[in-house]
């Protein structure tokens, strides 16, 4: 592989952390689903590019897989959610969004060091784009654990899952079966906490998580 | 030459019964500071000509005082050249200043006698070489310095500040004690030769790298230590504080490099981690600090703990470098923090000088009753806002060129092997120019609420400009921020034995470069010409001026400021030092000081005022020093019993100290 | 005679900058006004407006010092200097190593130290707000712009702004991810620094949502034209900068024809126009922001160029 195509795919995995950071930032609802949107969008377009350098057509699949569900499909659906439910214009957060930006860029500083120091035979490439996906799953944990409503944590939830993939595309390209089992449990997942989201809204008339651990008696 | 530096001590101190003798007369006034000027611009200029013409030998004495085996060694080295040389000049300052400001001193009698004998304590801090005279000076300073915060005595706050600065710096000494206890070993070397010559092992090393971060930390006012600082350096009078934070903080910084660079044989990688975390975040905590202060000279104090943090993280990137043998990145890295030791010498002396002139001026500390300053008291004002412009890192004055050089040095970093300084690094170069940008804020603040708007007080309306003598200090001060910002190349040079001494490594020349530009890499990678970017700004400013006063107009008219439909607002209208740093205090404040602000209005009809409440916490206070002072004072009631025995108790104490010592020593193998 | 060469070519890129300035600011507002659908002011209104000011009486407040009089040549002189030794067509300016990047910063960094003085010496209380946001910006944007420089820097092993360039024109560069974490940090950090939508509106007059212009609200005559030139200036530096940074297509070499130096001209021009262009877009299509959504903006912008600078201190190859 040359030096360019290299480059592409580094970058694109760079956007990847850098989109994942716009997610973190972006506390209001419905501007937080469009860069979902971007953040499928990017992974496409990174599977895509290693379908083309690794000359492997059934990533190709993963990509369109990605773009149909995560880009187009489930922003859709959840923005008609977050619009049925009211709650578009509603911003969303526990900490302080300097904090959590601040405690991401520990977490990708923990991660590049972490996959560095491991990984310290592999191909330099291939280590840093291990990197930058440990980077976007920890980032997605990040983002679930730092907010309290339900569709960011779904959102954090499925940003999670695209850094696995664009580990495992970066690394050598996985199995097409576990690709479209990992899309289909995501949707499914979708579903559940969709259907979730509008029973908890019905019970409680909030979707804030924190009403829960009210019912609980957790908290007062 | 070290003889004649002694000589200068000596008569340091011998100036103390005389001014004890004058009985505090107008007389003894200026003869003290008179007779201190000459003494510290002499050994000031003896010091200087020992680092320029430094032969890599330096001189040394041994005097018979002291512990009798050992004797009084006294040596004067690069480093020690250097020092001396900034804290008497910063001490020639002062004695010019304090010619004039003295005069309005209260009680004479409780500062003459003491003021030449601090100086002559720092003095010979800097010339001990072992540990015994190191410390016996060292506690000379303590002391000396603190009879000077407690002067007015009839202050309540000053006598806690006393109180608070007793008890760390007895701490601070105690660290220092074991520090050199542990490197003299068994045997009990003090010399600093036999200390320099034996290796300590890597354990307690590290030890006595954490007893001197504390012990010569706590003097520097590193934070979590700084908690005396801002308490005690206000509460002297001005010259004094600026003693206290321009030089004395030096001589603290001094200590520090004496010892780990010097004495402790070579570093381990992570000494620098340490002190980096420490010097990155004192920098910050620091100016934000000061950020929320309205006592100008407490503003003053607390960014000195910045610009002493500053000075620890390039102390230890010099440190990292000097572990990896890196030597000339050393070598740049502590020349940038040596070069900051004396520009911040330098500007905040002048800046303290310029806080005493206002409080003798006004009699207000206050900046919410200060204001309009620059038209009462034109000069102050613009020696001030050079010492503010310094102090805030603008080209193309001092404090710029050290930071310029310290963020050169970061730059160098990648190539440090270790992951541990490969994360700390860039975190600490965030924090450094976070603080230089906030100390910017800090000083818009301090010079725009004190001296610009319209006066907030009576006092601050009828202030007068201030004495000759004061202001002869304060411009000698603010030409040396100037020359040294443009001509730094001058300065770089005559640091360079001292890199040399302690990194085996040194910068470029620096005098030979072409239009007397700092080179401090390669010119390919950076340089900077303080010169030319004075003369380019002077003259693209005067061009504008002529330019425009020529062609288009040079017409002025006066005419009531815009109040928006409001005829004359009074001055309390005015933006205050609070509201001014309150974005700040929300952006940095509530995550640091959990800041909060309650706003209470009254209902509508009412004429009563609303009320608008902040409540700050400081986190170091809360969590380390309130259950230290709490567990202090539950063990010293609990001791309490001891002052009410009998003869025969008290004998028996003794006795059985002294048996159990006899048993120690017996065991000892 | 290579020194005249030097010298002739220091001389009209500080008479360009000058010259040029008023001119893309009036690009930009003729942008909006058509993204707008009005007609909106001529191209060359800038200059008329500062001719005029300059012949106007100055109105003093009754409370303004010296200082206050001295700040407007002061900031002018700052903001000159520091926007001449940005290279724009033709790199290896004579004096480029007077300041590098980051001395160009502290430039405009004390350009703005005295303006936020000034807004606070007429003593009336819209200055100080002003004042006081101005600082709480500056104290975010500052230190993000350094840790751009940093990483500009680590990559191309110079804070000297042309032998930055010469790096980035070179084909090693390639695309990094830190490059790109770099440019969006600068973008953000540009349009605060120019008090641009949506961190302050250039074009407002109402006191309480004001930044910059409340800062000078007691300027007049011809000490407003000189800071009007000055933030014309201070846009046209940030946009040179970026363009020599992260566009540095065709600026011509230290030793070039004049050919290549009519490109580089050429090329400038067509990156002002491009640049510009994008502004006004990016301007139209964005609200303001409420002042206390700035710090995090900026923070945001801070943090990116604190990762990028983590990246290149943890790995050479991002």
């Amino acid at each position: 592989m040359n030096k360019l195509t290299f480059d592409i795919a580094h970058m694109l995995a760079g956007s990847l952390v850098l989109v994942s950071f716009m997610q973190l930032y972006q506390d209001r609802l419905s501007s937080l689903i469009n860069i979902f949107a971007l953040h499928a969008l990017v992974l496409t377009a990174s599977v895509a590019w290693q379908a083309f350098v690794q000359h492997a057509p059934h990533l190709y699949i993963t990509a369109t897989i990605a773009f149909v569900f995560k880009a187009v499909v489930i922003p859709v659906a959840l923005r008609r959610i977050v619009v049925k439910l009211g709650i578009h214009r509603e911003l969303d957060n526990v900490v302080g969004v300097g904090l959590a930006m601040l405690a991401g860029i520990g977490l990708v500083a923990l991660s590049m060091v972490v996959m560095l120091r491991v990984t310290a035979e592999a191909d330099p490439l291939a280590r840093e784009d291990l990197a930058f996906a440990l980077s976007v799953v920890l980032l997605g944990l990040l983002m679930m654990v730092t907010r309290r409503n339900a569709v960011s944590q779904v959102i954090g939830f499925m940003s999670l899952e695209n850094g696995l993939v664009l580990a495992a595309t970066g690394a050598k390209g996985m199995p097409l079966v576990v690709e479209i089992s990992v899309a289909f449990s995501v949707l499914i997942a979708f579903i559940v906490i969709g259907i979730f989201l509008f029973r908890i809204r019905e019970r409680f008339d909030t979707v804030d998580i924190q009403a829960l651990d009210r019912f609980r008696g957790e908290r007062q | 030459m070290v003889v004649y530096a002694l000589f200068g001590v000596l008569a340091l101190v011998a100036l103390a019964p005389v001014a004890i003798a004058l009985n505090a007369s107008a007389r003894a006034t200026a003869l003290v500071y008179s007779a201190s000027l000459m003494i510290t611009l002499i050994v000031g200029t003896a010091a200087l000509l020992a680092l320029t013409g430094y032969d890599g030998a330096g001189s040394a004495v041994t005097l018979p005082l002291g512990l009798p085996w050992l004797g009084a060694h006294f040596r004067i080295d690069a480093l020690s050249a250097f020092f001396l040389a900034v804290i008497n000049l910063g001490g020639a300052a002062a004695s010019l200043f304090a010619l004039g400001y003295g005069r309005h001193e209260e009680f004479p009698g409780r500062v003459l006698p003491f003021y030449p004998v601090y100086l002559g304590a720092m003095n010979l801090v800097l010339l001990a070489d072992d540990a015994f005279s190191f410390l016996v000076s060292w506690e000379f300073m303590s002391l000396s310095s603190w009879a000077l915060v407690i002067a007015h005595h009839r202050v309540r706050e000053n006598l806690r500040a006393g109180y608070v600065y007793l008890l760390m710096a007895g701490f601070g000494t105690l660290a220092l004690l074991l520090a050199f206890g542990l490197l003299a070993g068994a045997q009990g070397n003090y010399a600093f030769d036999a200390i320099r010559a034996a290796h300590p092992s890597t354990g307690l090393a590290a030890l006595v790298l954490i007893l001197v971060l504390i012990g010569a930390g706590s003097k520097a006012g590193l934070v979590p230590l700084h908690a005396w600082l801002p308490l005690a350096h206000p509460a002297a009078p001005s010259h004094i504080s600026a003693l206290m934070s321009g030089v004395m903080t030096k001589v603290a910084v001094y200590a520090f490099v004496r010892i780990t660079f010097d004495l402790l044989g070579p570093p381990d990688w992570w000494w620098s981690l340490v002190v980096l975390a420490v010097g990155g975040i004192s920098a910050v905590m620091g100016v934000l600090y000061a950020l929320m202060q309205r006592d100008v000279k407490r503003v003053l104090a607390y960014s000195t703990i910045e610009n002493i943090g500053i000075i620890f993280a390039a102390l230890g990137l010099a440190l990292a470098f000097k572990a990896y043998a890196m030597h000339f990145a050393a070598a740049l890295a502590l020349t940038a923090a040596l070069l900051h030791v004396f520009n911040h010498a330098l500007f905040k002396n002048l800046l303290f000088c310029g806080a005493g002139a206002v409080l003798s001026a006004t009699g207000e500390r206050d900046l919410e009753k200060l204001g309009g300053l620059i038209h009462r008291m034109p000069q102050t004002a613009f020696v001030f806002l050079i010492g503010c412009t310094a102090i805030s890192a603008l080209p193309p004055l001092n404090g710029f060129v050290s930071e310029w050089l310290i963020f050169q040095a970061i730059l160098l970093s990648p190539q440090l092997p270790s992951w541990g300084l490969k994360l700390m690094v860039p975190a600490v170069g965030a924090l450094l120019a976070l603080s230089a940008a906030l100390a910017g804020a800090c000083f818009v603040r301090a010079f725009g609420i004190g001296f610009l708007g319209r006066p907030r007080s009576d006092e601050a309306r009828g202030a007068q400009e201030t004495d000759t003598h004061s202001l002869a200090a304060m411009y000698a001060l603010a030409a040396l921020c100037l020359i040294a910002g443009i001509l730094p190349g001058l300065f770089i040079d005559t640091l360079a034995p001292v890199a040399q001494m302690l990194t085996q490594g040194r910068m470029p020349v620096q005098t030979g470069v072409e239009w007397l530009s700092i080179v401090p890499i390669a010119e390919s990678r950076s340089s900077y010409n303080g010169l030319l970017v004075f003369v380019f700004m002077t003259a693209s400013g005067m061009i504008a001026a002529f330019a425009i006063h020529r062609l288009a107009s040079d017409r002025i008219r006066r005419s009531i400021a815009w109040g928006c439909g409001y005829p004359d607002p009074g001055p309390l209208t005015q933006y205050t030092a609070d509201s001014l740093a309150q974005p700040i205090r929300r952006v940095f404040g509530t995550l640091v000081f959990s800041a909060h602000e309650s706003g209470e209005m009254p209902p509508p009809g009412s004429t009563a005022p609303a009320r608008l409440t902040v409540k700050m916490r400081d986190p170091v206070w809360d969590t380390l020093y309130a259950p230290v002072a709490d567990f202090i004072t539950y063990a010293s009631e609990r001791l309490n019993v001891l002052q009410f025995l009998t003869i025969r108790r008290y004998l028996t104490l003794v006795f059985m100290a002294l048996v159990l010592l006899l048993l120690v020593l017996a065991i000892w193998p | 005679m290579a020194l005249i060469h030097d010298l002739a070519f220091q001389g009209a890129q500080m008479l360009l900058v000058l010259l040029l300035s008023p001119l893309l600011t009036g690009f930009v507002r003729k942008v909006k006004a058509r993204l707008l659908r009005r007609q909106g002011p001529p191209l060359l209104q800038p200059y008329r407006d500062l001719i005029r000011l300059m012949r106007k009486d100055v109105v003093l407040a009754d409370n303004a010092s010296w200082l206050f009089r001295v700040i407007p040549y002061l900031v002018f002189a700052a903001t000159w200097v520091a926007a001449s030794l940005v290279p724009t067509f033709r790199s290896g300016l004579l004096f480029s190593w007077t300041a590098d990047l980051i001395a160009i910063i502290a430039l405009i960094g004390s350009a703005r130290f005295f303006l936020a003085l000034a807004g606070i010496d007429a003593g009336t209380s819209f200055g100080g707000i002003g004042t006081s946001r101005e600082v709480m910006i500056a104290s975010l944007a500052e230190p993000a712009m350094l840790m751009i420089v940093f990483t500009l820097a680590l990559i191309a092993g110079s804070t000297q702004l042309s032998t930055m360039a010469a790096f980035m024109n070179s084909p090693e560069v390639g695309l990094r991810v830190s490059l790109g974490l770099a440019l969006i940090a600068l973008i953000i950090v540009a349009i605060a620094e120019n008090a641009r939508v949506p961190v302050d509106n250039p074009a407002t007059h109402l006191e309480l949502t004001m930044v910059h212009e409340a800062m000078v609200l007691e300027y007049s005559g011809r000490h407003l034209a000189l800071i009007e030139l000055s933030v014309m200036l201070k846009l046209l530096l940030y946009m040179s900068l970026i363009a020599c940074l992260f566009a540095p297509w065709g600026i011509a070499a230290a030793t070039a024809t004049p050919a290549f130096v009519a490109v580089g001209v050429g090329a400038y021009a067509a990156k002002l126009a491009a640049g510009g262009f994008l502004l006004a877009v990016f301007e139209t299509s964005i609200a303001k922001m409420r002042v206390f959504r700035v710090p995090e903006f900026l923070g945001a912008a801070l943090m990116l160029a604190l990762l990028a600078t983590l990246l290149r201190f943890v790995s050479g190859s991002f």
